[in-house]
């Protein structure tokens, strides 16, 4: 196991090395003079010039791309153009509240979604079933932004119970989470209804119940096991997926996160926060992405057993 | 043997009975019999032929961009069923003009990542090995961004305009129909047929366009009709942050958006707008997996 762990770890390196060049490609793209945004009313041909080489803006794009990875390895994302802070500063204060609403989300959809995909995958008709099935449909359809705005007007405007915006305490996390997690809450129940409706009808379950392994046991010892890969790959697919939805959930609730951070960038052309935030969005993809597969790893004993004899 | 005939007055009328159903004509059949499906492919013809016949609904300089003032958040009536706006625009005219942009960009840009994913995809697939490697491996790159974060970035670097738009969401949805249309085109490629066509001597350009591709028809149109309403609710995202179809033009989005600071007070001016999105993109998902049910009935 540990060796697979390792293996994937490396792996990881070279994606992150690409998606930063493929976004800073993006952005060395980018029409316009840098030093317009940072200079204002001050700009000289003489400062601009002057700042340019400062920056290390003069040089080629292959020169910038290695100059930027070598500072980033180091935790250096640049200096922003506006507040002329570092990069990692912002960063560092923004992060945790983005985390916590993605957390928040992940909570929300993994721990409502797979039991009732559960409940209504292994009584497939019933009126609960039926009932879950439609939620789920309509939940896959809601636009984030939009429901949102909605709980936003039903407990904070109508009802009065929970915060409309910013972000303290866990009565502010509610809306959020709920909202950025409605889309994949309904995805994740589906899936797992599905495999679970596969699973239920296989041999192995009926001899189980045969043997005499009471209900509860068949679906949570033998089926669910089987049943749950499915969704941990649609849980690891969602995780990106979130990650983009954080942009949206943060300007409908005010939070500031990362994903508010990187409009703000975009709007003031302050490249250097916009490659910052990007690139970590993608760091958090891959690291994700790796946690699934660990999981998967544990749950498959066929991946198991490749590395290192069964046990690992 | 005589009396059978008999009751048939051609022989071709005899035969009739036995002929096999196409298959289209059968994926057809089970379409037809998902109501869900129907639903869905009903409510999307009327929201094409409402985009279609928008200007006729509404007229676009007087009641979707003209200011009005004097008109200004008034709840909705049987002169503006959903209201009007804080500019005092009719709702219901930008909604109607705004399905027009949504139903465009969302085709283009996924016509745009079908053409560039389903040729990298096809080539990939086909090819199988170093080809299939260095190209699969690039798409994982792409694949590590969500797909609204790389919209936003190119949209970022390269300004906020419709066909900016369309190559944005296009591009972001390459590398996933490069992947759906590789696994179709190396399901199909071991089939007897194309090994025939090869025999024959067929380049392989023409295998691939001719044979490979016509028959993975199934699992793609499946993709796109899903990948229309991603695309759509891609628009409306970036719409809403500011970073998409700007201010006077009715977008969904960017109507929710500017509605926004007034729905505390007036909460009928964020329903239309959202409900627009949400019944599109519903009618595409109903679409999109009634024909994934037909065209591959196992599933189910």
């Amino acid at each position: 196991m540990f060796k697979f762990i390792v293996r994937r770890l490396l792996a990881m390196i070279p994606v992150i090395l690409a998606v930063t060049f493929v976004v800073f490609t993006i952005m060395y793209f980018t029409p316009g003079d840098p030093t317009n945004t940072i200079l204002g009313n001050e700009w000289t041909e003489d400062a601009s010039a002057k700042l340019k080489t400062e920056l290390g803006l003069d040089q080629s794009f292959l020169v910038q791309f290695f100059n930027y990875t070598k500072n980033l390895i180091q935790g250096d994302f640049g200096m922003s153009y506006i507040t002329r802070a570092p990069v990692s500063e912002q960063l560092l204060a923004r992060f945790p509240n983005t985390l916590k609403v993605v957390a928040g989300a992940m909570l929300f959809c993994v721990g409502l979604g797979v039991p009732i995909g559960v409940f209504s995958g292994v009584k497939p008709y019933s009126l609960f079933s039926n009932f879950t099935m439609v939620v789920g449909l309509l939940g896959v359809s809601l636009p984030i932004f939009w429901l949102g705005l909605l709980l936003i007007l039903l407990f904070s405007v109508q009802l009065g119970w929970l915060p409309s915006s910013g972000i303290d305490g866990f009565a502010s996390l509610i809306l959020p989470s709920v909202a950025l997690g409605a889309n994949y809450m309904a995805n994740i129940m589906r899936t797992t209804r599905s495999s679970m409706l596969e699973v239920i009808r296989q041999d192995y379950i009926r001899t189980a119940k045969a043997k005499g392994v009471n209900a509860r046991n068949v679906v949570l010892n033998h089926a669910l096991q089987n049943a749950m890969m499915p969704t941990v790959t649609v849980i690891g697919m969602n995780i990106g997926a979130l990650l983009g939805g954080v942009v949206l959930t943060e300007t409908v609730f005010s939070i500031p996160g990362t994903g508010r951070l990187l409009v703000e960038a975009i709007n003031k052309r302050d490249t250097p926060t916009v490659l910052g935030c990007l690139v970590i969005m993608a760091v958090c993809v891959a690291v994700s992405n790796l946690v699934v597969d660990i999981v998967y790893a544990y749950m498959d004993p066929r991946i198991k057993a490749q590395y290192g004899g069964g046990k690992g | 043997m005589d009396e059978v005939v008999k009751k048939y007055t051609t022989r071709k009328e005899f035969f009739k009975q036995y002929k096999k159903k196409s298959r289209l004509q059968e994926t057809w059949n089970r379409f037809l019999r998902n109501k869900m499906a129907v639903i869905g492919l009903f409510i999307f013809i009327f929201i094409v032929l409402v985009a279609i016949t928008a200007p006729i609904i509404a007229n676009y300089d007087t009641e979707a961009i003209k200011i009005n003032v004097p008109n200004r958040l008034k709840a909705p009536s049987t002169e503006h069923i959903f209201g009007t706006d804080e500019m005092g625009r009719d709702i219901m005219a930008r909604i109607v003009h705004g399905a027009r942009i949504s139903l465009v960009v969302g085709f283009a840009s996924v016509a745009l990542a079908l053409f560039i994913g389903g040729a990298l995809g096809a080539i990939a697939g086909y090819y199988g090995g170093k080809i299939d490697d260095v190209i699969m491996r690039c798409m994982d790159v792409f694949l590590c961004l969500p797909d609204v974060l790389l919209a936003l970035a190119i949209v970022a670097a390269f300004g906020t305009n419709l066909v900016n738009m369309t190559i944005a969401i296009g591009l972001s949805f390459t590398p996933k129909f490069s992947r759906v249309v590789r696994s179709a085109v190396m399901t199909v490629r071991g089939i007897e047929y194309v090994e025939a066509a090869r025999a024959i001597g067929s380049t392989n350009t023409h295998i691939i366009t001719n044979h490979v591709l016509i028959n993975c028809f199934g699992p793609i149109v499946v993709q796109v009709t899903l990948y229309v309403a991603s695309a759509i609710l891609t628009i409306s995202a970036l719409s809403f942050i500011g970073l998409g179809i700007q201010a006077p033009i009715p977008e969904w989005g960017n109507m929710l958006a500017s509605g926004r600071a007034y729905m505390r007070d007036h909460a009928y001016i964020v329903m239309a707008p959202g409900l627009a999105i949400f019944v599109t993109i519903l009618s595409l998902n109903l679409l999109g997996d009634g024909l994934r049910d037909a065209l591959d009935p196992r599933l189910k």
